[in-house]
């Protein structure tokens, strides 16, 4: 966040490759040169870190305006300072813009400097590409094509290092790929708090350890593993699992907390590999916590459910989707008014919408679970529901959850329907559930509830449907599909909206953009917005 | 714009047709008679009798997976191959090699190499690609199954057709 100042950024002239542009004061002139697009190689430097200046790949030729013996700029026919350059490459990524200078990034000698720096880095590196996970996504092989030679001159023997160094529980260091740009080493100290790492042994045996007493265990420890430009952090979870170029990369958001911190989700053929951070400056910046990106794993379940299920007592002895839905909403019709919802504060929006006309036409009491945990200051929320303000702008957190529950104890609630929640979570035992006349749960694996259903409704997890969320600072992200539901699961505002039809006819909602269009209309928060229009980094909405 | 093709003059002779016909009768007769006698030979007799001696070194069979003269399996698992197969055929499931294992140095091998025979169309994409020197086109063709399971070569199918390749780079060997 930057401070707001009554003065006005300066701004400085900067010559890049020729070309005359403005940049603020306090820019480095790697990032100018980003934005004039110019990209200059780099290794060790990132934007959100200190830039130590140790991998010198980011070298260019700087010069600075000539000046005349009254330190005025001399200047020349074109109406611009005349610029005398320094005779030795400088590196961009430690150095701020300042007027009058003059950057080339192609110069012969630049070009010159980075295959000799290219050459030294790979002196030792073992060049295990085909067994490296970073392959297809490294900075040193990209480099390589652009400024590397096709053969080492190298004929010495390479340096031996530790490899598969289990560094903590979630990232394991292979020290021979390390070139030492001590990404990691600083993201530790400066953005985590956690100085766990650091460079140990002497000159060419240099390599990256956790202190002795340590490992590497803190909660956003992958992150390092992001930002290795390289392979040599490489995630535990995620090693040799699959190689990068067949990973298909859905932008999503992240449902663990109320953060909604924007990620990306890595599959193949229908099978999720990882999740990395997608940057969002809004939200998560370039980060994401480890107990949140490997939180995926319950969604390959053996267990998940994948048919719809009928009790006998409701008479249904095939399920078919049509069946189950018919006699949920026989079961429903006979109790109305003695209905009640705990819908999810894991819901998208859309589902919501159709919880709140669910409720609406069945007369029910309706609420979310909350559900807590303990905020860490970073990223993680204490309120570990993704849409509880979604929920609250819909009217379905109502704080009934109480009263709901009474309803049950005392009898005065005879059906209940749990959208991907277990009741038994909401203060009801399992006697108290036995009592009611009838259970509906739309679920993505068994728990208690589904257990004692009379209808259970498979359901899709949170990277199989698309829809949208609000997080508690009330940005408005969408979630995309990464991979289908299992068997004939379905999403959920499809079940909700087919339960609302069994119950009372069509409502002309045939998609999941109609769904959102009719929340839009009747929801003044979202008015004017679509699905597509929220974009992949979310739009800010002003709540009521 | 229009464009006049000229016809070609015929004389007499090409115009009467028949000596162009006596012409090829007297090439046909010719191979008769030859074939008669014993002096071409038309068709081999496959399968009794095969070219398989006579295939030329570059000839693409079955792709295989060898292992070299320290007995260690060349794949490390990269999935090139499955990638750049032009009909897929190529599955492959990854492990890491534990520590204890004579080659744990290697890190990498598959756990399970899958290739569909049915699939395959023996281009070489996947030997001309493999950094490691481990798929090789050898030289068996006739690949045959009743079942679609069975024309799925397994890793240990694989091997077995590949055999040891003497010779290979050593590249990951402990001095590196």
């Amino acid at each position: 966040m930057s401070t707001e100042t009554a003065a006005p950024v300066q701004m400085i002239n900067v010559q890049i490759d020729g070309v005359w542009l403005q940049f603020p004061k306090g820019t480095r002139v790697i990032e100018a040169c980003r934005q004039a697009e110019k990209l200059i190689p780099h290794y060790c430097y990132h934007p959100k870190l200190t830039s130590p200046g140790n991998c010198r790949m980011c070298l260019v030729e700087l010069g600075s305006p000539k000046m005349t013996p009254d330190r005025k700029p001399i200047i020349g026919a074109d109406g611009k300072p005349e610029i005398g350059w320094i005779p030795r490459p400088q590196i961009s990524c430690a150095q701020d813009v300042s007027e009058g200078m003059g950057i080339r990034t192609n110069s012969p000698m630049v070009l010159e400097s980075r295959k000799g720096v290219m050459e030294f880095l790979l002196i030792n590196h073992p060049l295990d590409c085909p067994i490296c996970d970073q392959a297809g996504e490294c900075k040193l092989q990209e480099f390589s094509v652009d400024h590397g030679n096709a053969s080492s001159r190298f004929l010495e023997r390479k340096v031996k290092k530790p490899k598969s160094v289990e560094l903590g529980p979630r990232v394991t260091l292979d020290a021979e790929r390390c070139i030492l740009c001590t990404r990691c080493i600083r993201f530790m100290k400066e953005v985590a708090n956690d100085d766990v790492l650091g460079i140990v042994d002497r000159g060419t045996f240099n390599s990256i350890a956790a202190h002795p007493d340590r490992i590497l265990d803190h909660n956003y420890s992958l992150n390092t593993v992001d930002i290795c430009p390289v392979g040599a952090l490489t995630s535990s979870d995620f090693r040799f699992k699959m190689r990068v170029w067949f990973l298909k990369d859905t932008s999503t958001v992240d449902v663990n907390c109320g953060t909604g911190s924007n990620i990306t989700i890595s599959s193949r053929e229908n099978v999720i590999y990882r999740i990395t951070p997608r940057d969002n400056e809004a939200v998560n910046g370039c980060w994401l916590p480890d107990s949140h990106r490997l939180n995926f794993k319950f969604v390959s379940s053996p267990a998940r459910l994948t048919l719809p299920e009928v009790r006998p007592q409701l008479g249904g002895e095939k399920s078919s989707w049509q069946q189950a839905l018919n006699l949920a909403a026989e079961a429903l019709k006979r109790n109305a008014g003695r209905v009640a919802i705990i819908a999810s504060g894991r819901a998208t929006n859309e589902e919501l919408f159709l919880v709140k006309r669910l409720a609406t036409i069945l007369g029910a009491k309706v609420d979310i679970l909350p559900r807590t945990g303990e905020a860490d200051g970073m990223l993680i929320a204490a309120d570990r529901n993704p849409n509880t303000t979604g929920a609250k702008l819909l009217g379905v957190a109502t704080g009934q959850l109480a009263q709901i529950v009474a309803g049950v104890k005392d009898g005065s609630i005879s059906a209940l329907i749990a959208l991907g929640e277990d009741a038994t979570k909401a203060g009801l035992t399992e006697e108290d559930i036995a009592k009611l006349d009838t259970i509906i749960a739309a679920d993505i694996l068994p728990n208690k509830t589904t257990a004692k259903a009379d209808v259970v409704l498979p359901a899709a997890a949170w990277c199989e449907k698309r829809g949208s969320m609000i997080n508690l600072k009330s940005r408005l992200q969408r979630l995309n599909r990464a991979v289908v539901a299992p068997g004939s699961a379905r999403d959920d505002w499809e079940i909700l909206r087919d339960l609302i039809l069994a119950i009372n006819g069509s409502n002309g909602l045939h998609n999941i953009d109609d769904v959102f269009k009719a929340m839009a209309q009747e929801t003044p928060a979202l008015a004017g917005l679509t699905l597509s229009r929220i974009g992949d980094l979310g739009v800010d909405i002003t709540l009521p | 714009m229009a464009y006049i093709v000229p016809r070609p003059e015929l004389t007499f002779k090409e115009k009467a047709y028949l000596p162009s016909i006596l012409n090829g009768l007297k090439i046909t007769f010719g191979h008769f008679k030859k074939m008669m006698k014993g002096e071409t030979k038309v068709t081999m007799q496959y399968p009794e009798e095969t070219w398989d001696s006579e295939l030329p070194e570059h000839y693409r069979g079955a792709p295989t997976l060898v292992k070299d003269e320290h007995d260690r399996e060349r794949c490390v698992a990269c999935q090139l191959c499955e990638f750049i197969c032009p009909p897929r055929a190529i599955t492959i499931k990854p492990m890491e090699i534990p520590a204890d294992d004579k080659f744990a140095k290697v890190e990498k091998r598959p756990a399970e190499f899958e290739i569909d025979m049915i699939r395959c169309i023996y281009c070489g994409m996947c030997e001309e690609v493999c950094p490691e020197q481990a798929i090789f086109l050898r030289k068996d063709y006739a690949i045959t199954g009743i079942t679609r399971a069975e024309m799925v070569h397994d890793k240990a199918k694989l091997y077995e057709l590949g055999g040891v390749f003497k010779g290979l780079v050593h590249k990951w060997n402990p001095e590196k």
